[in-house]
């Protein structure tokens, strides 16, 4: 839409300003690096964050989510009433969460995502260096955006570009933060900055995010599904850091005298051994080497063709550091690649 | 800022047991009445979510043809988890909850004017009946009409009047099997597939219709193509995990399919390709 300045010594000021209306979840630091969290002040915020354990999905589809509540023959649906700001949002994440979105808007629109996806605005924030040696968001085509989020940071010296992708957007930066329309020289320092930064990423994966779905759809009778099953510990890491997952589970819980409960949503993992097993004991993945296929289908091909103009992985590279075994994305595919070459 | 009122697509609609039958030692059959004025409004071959508040929710196929469930419908229950137990022990009255129906269903119109096969093993009659008592309320719609009907043992075998009937019909041809027999049977003995040699059928004019155990639908599909019914006319419907029914929660994925949006009900030539589906 338009490009803003804000100085960097307004910056803290803004996210100050933000807090006094919303719920304002940014990065902030931890025992073992970063994570997403509520700001109780502006000053915890560490938008020079590599990246999260956790991906910020968890503001849009929480760990755990209350559907309804009862009490004997009453039911009464739940839905977060909260206005929220999620700064600082990475360029892969922002990915993800436009996949999420097409994902629970398609067919029968999940209310709940739907509510927290239409009070949440979306502040995303350039990278300008590679975050680790597991990220390869460069062959993803993730390292940048250009819509999805409402405003989008880039860092640039002692002043932030801000690019304004909605009304919304617009709207959050002019009631809240001290800003100026771009002069020529500061566009200039924008382009300099925007042309130089895809060098500093290397290309890890060899081939390019577009063609894995061609590269799956040969691999599923590929015997490395075998061997890396054989390493996997199915403990479901991979799903729970993993930015474009999705699946849920559904549970109920009773209060301690029998009257009341609710019925709520809780992540889930696919490469747990129970996710796909029916009421008469037949299991339809039974082995770890089916359940990791079954994972990287989903992410190289299953939702770039369900969702077109979305991924199904977004080079993130969460998966590979919480994997206990090192099985990684680029280790995968590269390897598929190398057998198809 | 205002936040607009929205309903929950996973709150169930509360509605009633007004019949319970048992049918056999681990099947309940049930008639459950919806609020006034409401009616599920389903497809053959369809599924609805069965909830009881503090055990949990269970897909469940309806039994009853859209020709018969007017403000009601019907479902017949096997006792094999936390749900359907609880649900066995519930008595007509008891209040439950219904989300749905769910999934695709066979597509009984488009089948009009062709002969029909069905072959149903187990369990399997009962949503497989959705479809049989809407063929026989618009009989004349269709031109022959063969059912073939398998279960382990005759404990097992399902809707015992209704098969009756059937075997008087003389607008359809009704064949029933058991794997092992008692020393009262005195029907087939043997699984499904033996059915298969006494029936002819006219393949290029027959549409088949088959649903059963895991392990059934390798063998019938076997019997069916040799009998030369093309892949886009033999229709089977499968059974996954499902919690949310609408095609988010991942579950019953299969392959690229969830079978709670594509499916249960799957037309062989699209499937016969997926690896995960049979």
């Amino acid at each position: 839409m338009s490009l803003k300045i804000i100085n960097k010594s307004d910056l803290m000021p803004f996210v100050a300003n933000m807090m006094g209306e919303y719920e304002v979840i940014g990065p902030v630091a931890n025992d073992i690096g970063f994570k997403f969290a509520t700001l109780t002040d502006a000053s915890q915020v560490r938008l020079n964050y590599n990246t999260t354990v956790i991906p910020p999905r968890k503001t849009l589809l929480p760990t755990q989510e209350t559907l309804f509540s009862f009490q004997k023959d009453m039911l009464a649906p739940t839905f977060d009433m909260k206005w929220r700001v999620l700064l600082g949002v990475h360029t892969c994440d922002l990915h993800a969460m436009c996949m999420l979105d097409e994902a629970f808007a398609r067919g029968q629109p999940d209310t709940h995502y739907m509510k927290r996806r239409a009070t949440t605005t979306i502040v995303s924030m350039e990278c300008l260096d590679t975050c680790d040696e597991n990220s390869f968001c460069k062959s993803m085509n993730t390292l940048t955006a250009t819509s999805g989020f409402d405003l989008h940071l880039i860092q640039l010296g002692d002043f932030y570009a801000v690019d304004v992708g909605t009304t919304a957007g617009e709207a959050l930066l002019a009631n809240h933060a001290k800003s100026h329309e771009a002069t020529r020289a500061e566009i200039a320092l924008l382009d300099k900055t925007m042309s130089q930064k895809w060098s500093k990423f290397p290309v890890r994966l060899h081939l390019d995010g577009k063609d894995l779905p061609a590269l799956m759809g040969v691999s599923y009778k590929s015997p490395l599904w075998e061997e890396v099953g054989k390493r996997c510990f199915g403990c479901g890491s991979c799903n729970i850091v993993c930015p474009t997952c999705y699946c849920f589970d559904v549970r109920d819980e009773v209060s301690m005298d029998g009257k009341s409960g609710e019925r709520y949503r809780i992540w889930d993992s696919c490469q747990l051994d129970e996710f796909a097993r029916i009421g008469s004991g037949e299991n339809f993945r039974k082995t770890h080497a089916h359940r990791l296929r079954h994972r990287f289908m989903r992410k190289g091909k299953y939702i770039a063709e369900a969702f077109p103009g979305h991924q199904g992985c977004v080079g993130c590279g969460r998966c590979a550091r919480a994997c206990l075994v090192d099985i990684t994305p680029v280790g995968v595919w590269n390897s598929l690649r190398q057998d198809h070459a | 800022m205002s936040i607009p009122a929205i309903e929950s697509i996973y709150l169930p609609t509360l509605a009633w047991i007004s019949k319970v039958e048992t049918m056999t030692a681990t099947e309940k059959f049930y008639t459950v009445e919806l609020p006034r004025g409401q009616s599920l409004g389903h497809k053959p071959g369809q599924f609805v979510q069965i909830s009881l508040n503090g055990i949990g929710e269970a897909p469940i196929s309806i039994s009853s043809s859209p020709s018969r469930s007017n403000g009601k419908f019907e479902m017949c229950v096997r006792k094999v988890g936390d749900v359907t137990t609880a649900l066995h022990n519930l008595g007509e009255g008891a209040q439950i909850g219904v989300r749905g129906p769910y999934g695709r269903g066979f597509p009984v119109e488009q089948f009009e004017g062709r002969d029909i096969l069905v072959a149903a093993g187990g369990l399997s009659l009962a949503p497989v009946r959705s479809v049989i008592n809407q063929i026989f309320d618009h009989r004349k719609k269709y031109d022959r009409f063969i059912i073939l009907y398998g279960a382990k043992n005759p404990g097992e075998l399902l809707f015992k009047e209704e098969r009756e009937e059937w075997k008087k019909r003389s607008d359809v041809e009704f064949l029933e099997t058991v794997d092992k027999g008692t020393p009262e049977w005195t029907g087939n003995v043997g699984v499904i597939t033996t059915l298969f040699p006494k029936i002819t059928v006219n393949p290029r004019n027959t549409v088949a219709i088959t649903e059963g155990p895991p392990i059934m639908y390798r063998f019938v599909l076997m019997e069916l193509l040799g009998k030369g019914i093309p892949e886009d006319q033999i229709w089977v419907s499968l059974e996954r995990r499902m919690k949310c029914g609408v095609g988010k929660c991942g579950h019953c994925q299969l392959d690229h399919f969830y079978c709670c949006q594509h499916g249960p009900s799957f037309n062989y030539a699209e499937i016969k390709g997926v690896m995960e589906a049979l």
